[in-house]
């Protein structure tokens, strides 16, 4: 009887102890072909609940992050959120990594009138629901936005260009930002001297780079994501060619890092661990910790970059809402969000646009791969302390 | 118009990237027209082999040298895969099942091992590269071409002069009646197993020298290779490396000539044309 009792009891407080958490549904790419980089997310997610446990929780209840494998495939995101709301009964949502698995999770938000925040979600007209937040510092109109922040940073290069290569892979959100290039390039005077675009998952770069030696640009302009944009650089240099400037929307940090044929490779960035990101002292703080836990996690490349910067505003902009809304109810966190920018390690958050999306791409960057290393090298108020941009 | 440069840097590029279609599709080939096995955990193999001679070539050792112990050990892996295949008696159709399993558990144990981040073998070997008028010829993938070949023309040969192989091509045609005349059919299906396997340790390395390696890597390059089985015809020790040499010149031409977002459409039209076309050749 007394047995019966304990275990009653320790049932009851166990019950209790749930109720008391906030629980906070996730999934990721763990596996399959976008997990690279979900991994990244996983790590800076872990670190931040770990912390934000450590100063109390949310409005005083310790945190649980339940985080599920989407396997890269946004048929499954959409069930295991459905999963997240129906049977773990998570109080908030985080979407997934990249645009199909978020546009596939928002859709399940959208159904629950559940509030999501996302970082990575790559085209803002595919996302229509009010409650949606995106925190990784896109602009509303990135295919305009951000090929304008590419071509001023290049105009100020030791010589300007006058003439691009626009070459892009047909992955959805980095293809249509490329087809925006075309049109700022033509708006600025460029002349194109070469346009191509090769199905994602390409294996063979030969035959591009040739054509690219032949076009001979001034400026190549790579719509790439992953190692796409390194596969061909790679292919340029075995027939020993450099352009003079190559752009690279969303490569694989570390391994352009540690490639000979991908220095001085441009890229987009928000936050790259140096100064003046890292006078921030949450920042720096998260630098430290994110560097050690990547390395123990086997991330070959342990470097705070636009990916794990972008997870660790998502999780700011969460407690931010929660703390200033006093509520963790979906509707008054999205009423006070619209009304409040939030402060991270990116720089500050708004959702002034119908989409939610940033106006403009003031928070994002231009870096440049110097000697193994990301530099911020665009606008000159970011630039890495002594870097600029440099070119033949 | 196209540069003669143009046009010859991408002949170069097909004939390279073909090369390793065929180095891929040996193994496979043979296993699948001799033995009866559609080895799916072929591809897996071969990128386990990359991330091996990854791993080793990190450590310090020469990349050519890592086939010293991948070729062996993949050797026994292939052939302890048959015994358990025959042990089980699994048809055909269940290798397919199987060897999909098969994969699905060696992506993983690569992932847990190497994480899913990219990794990629910087070796010396990327850096040599040979001048030819205006053509440059790249270490990496002339070393997969002159691999490819030789173990083509060596299989070829093998098959074609030798008793193993005579006996081997007996076995696939009427293993009771080879049997009959003295034919150890069990043996050399567990040689060419092990064989087969070793040939896709030979292709993870040329994958290594050239390619930026992540797990998920391994389903990209199934439909091209089973492509180039089927239209170097099955059982076949020659076919592949033609096939794979016809599909990658007409997909670096297509690159070349034309968008290159249409290349993959290639290997498939070609696959479709053979198949309504020549039905006997597969």
């Amino acid at each position: 009887m007394k047995h019966i009792f304990a275990l009653l009891i320790a049932a009851l407080v166990a019950t209790l102890a749930q109720a008391q958490t906030v629980k906070i549904g996730s999934t990721l790419a763990l596996t399959g072909p976008l997990s690279a980089t979900g991994m990244i997310h996983k790590v800076a997610g872990e670190i931040y609940v770990e912390e934000l446990n450590q100063r109390g929780g949310l409005l005083g209840r310790k945190v649980e992050w339940v985080l599920k494998d989407d396997q890269s495939r946004p048929d499954l995101a959409r069930t295991l959120y459905e999963q997240l709301l129906t049977v773990d009964k998570v109080d908030l949502l985080i979407g997934p990594y990249a645009t199909a698995n978020i546009v596939a999770a928002v859709g399940v938000a959208q159904r629950y009138n559940k509030i999501i925040w996302h970082h990575t979600a790559g085209v803002p007209s595919l996302l229509k629901y009010d409650m949606q937040f995106p925190t990784g510092g896109l602009p509303a109109d990135p295919e305009v936005s951000l090929p304008e922040l590419v071509f001023d940073a290049v105009a100020h290069a030791p010589k300007a260009p006058k003439t691009v290569a626009i070459v892009t892979s047909k992955f959805p959100s980095v293809h249509f930002i490329s087809v925006g290039a075309r049109e700022v390039a033509k708006k600025r005077g460029l002349q194109e001297v070469a346009w191509l675009e090769w199905e994602f998952g390409n294996r063979d770069f030969g035959a591009i780079a040739a054509r690219v030696k032949e076009a001979n640009p001034d400026f190549l302009f790579i719509g790439a994501i992953g190692v796409e944009g390194l596969l061909l650089v790679d292919a340029l240099r075995k027939i020993d060619y450099t352009p003079p400037l190559h752009f690279h929307m969303f490569p694989a940090p570390g391994p352009m890092a540690k490639s000979p044929a991908a220095q001085r490779a441009l890229a987009l960035t928000t936050f790259e661990q140096h100064p003046p990101f890292t006078n921030n002292p949450v920042a720096a703080a998260f630098v430290k910790t994110y560097n050690e836990r990547a390395a123990k996690a086997g991330l070959p490349d342990n470097a705070v970059e636009l990916q794990a910067a972008g997870s660790f505003a998502t999780w700011q902009t969460l407690e931010a809402a929660v703390n200033g809304a006093k509520s963790i109810e979906d509707k008054a966190l999205a009423a006070w969000l619209k009304k409040h920018p939030v402060d991270t390690i990116i720089g500050t958050l708004r959702w002034e646009t119908p989409s939610n999306y940033m106006p403009g791409a003031r928070l994002y960057k231009i870096k440049q791969l110097q000697d193994g290393k990301w530099l911020v090298v665009w606008p000159q108020e970011f630039t890495a302390p002594g870097a600029k941009l440099l070119a033949p | 118009m196209p540069s003669l440069a143009l046009l010859a840097q991408s002949l170069a590029s097909g004939i390279f990237i073909g090369a390793l279609y065929g180095l891929l599709g040996l193994g496979l080939s043979l296993a699948w027209g001799l033995l009866g096995q559609i080895n799916l955990a072929h591809f897996a193999l071969a990128f386990l082999g990359a991330y091996l001679t990854y791993q080793l070539g990190t450590a310090g050792l020469d990349p050519l040298a890592t086939l010293a112990i991948v070729l062996p050990a993949f050797f026994v892996f292939g052939a302890a895969l048959h015994w358990l295949f025959a042990r089980f008696a699994v048809s055909a159709f269940n290798s397919l099942l199987v060897t999909f399993g098969l994969t699905v558990i060696i992506e993983a144990a690569i992932q847990w091992i190497w994480s899913a981040d990219f990794r990629r073998l910087e070796s010396h070997y990327a850096d040599i590269r040979y001048r030819v008028g205006t053509l440059y010829i790249p270490l990496p993938e002339l070393l997969t071409l002159a691999l490819a070949v030789a173990l083509s023309l060596a299989l070829w040969a093998a098959l074609r002069y030798t008793d193993f192989g005579k006996a081997l091509r007996a076995s696939a045609e009427d293993a009771s009646m080879a049997q009959a005349f003295g034919v150890n059919a069990k043996a050399l299906a567990l040689l060419l197993s092990g064989i087969s396997a070793a040939l896709a340790g030979v292709a993870g390395l040329c994958i290594a020298l050239s390619y930026t390696l992540a797990p998920s890597q391994i389903y990209a390059w199934v439909g091209v290779v089973f492509a180039v089985v089927m239209l170097g015809g099955l059982g076949s020790a020659l076919g592949p490396l033609i096939a794979g040499i016809v599909i990658g010149v007409s997909e670096a031409l297509t690159m070349a000539f034309t968008a290159p977002s249409w290349a993959p459409l290639v290997s498939f039209s070609l696959l479709i044309a053979l198949l309504l076309l020549r039905p006997e050749k597969i």
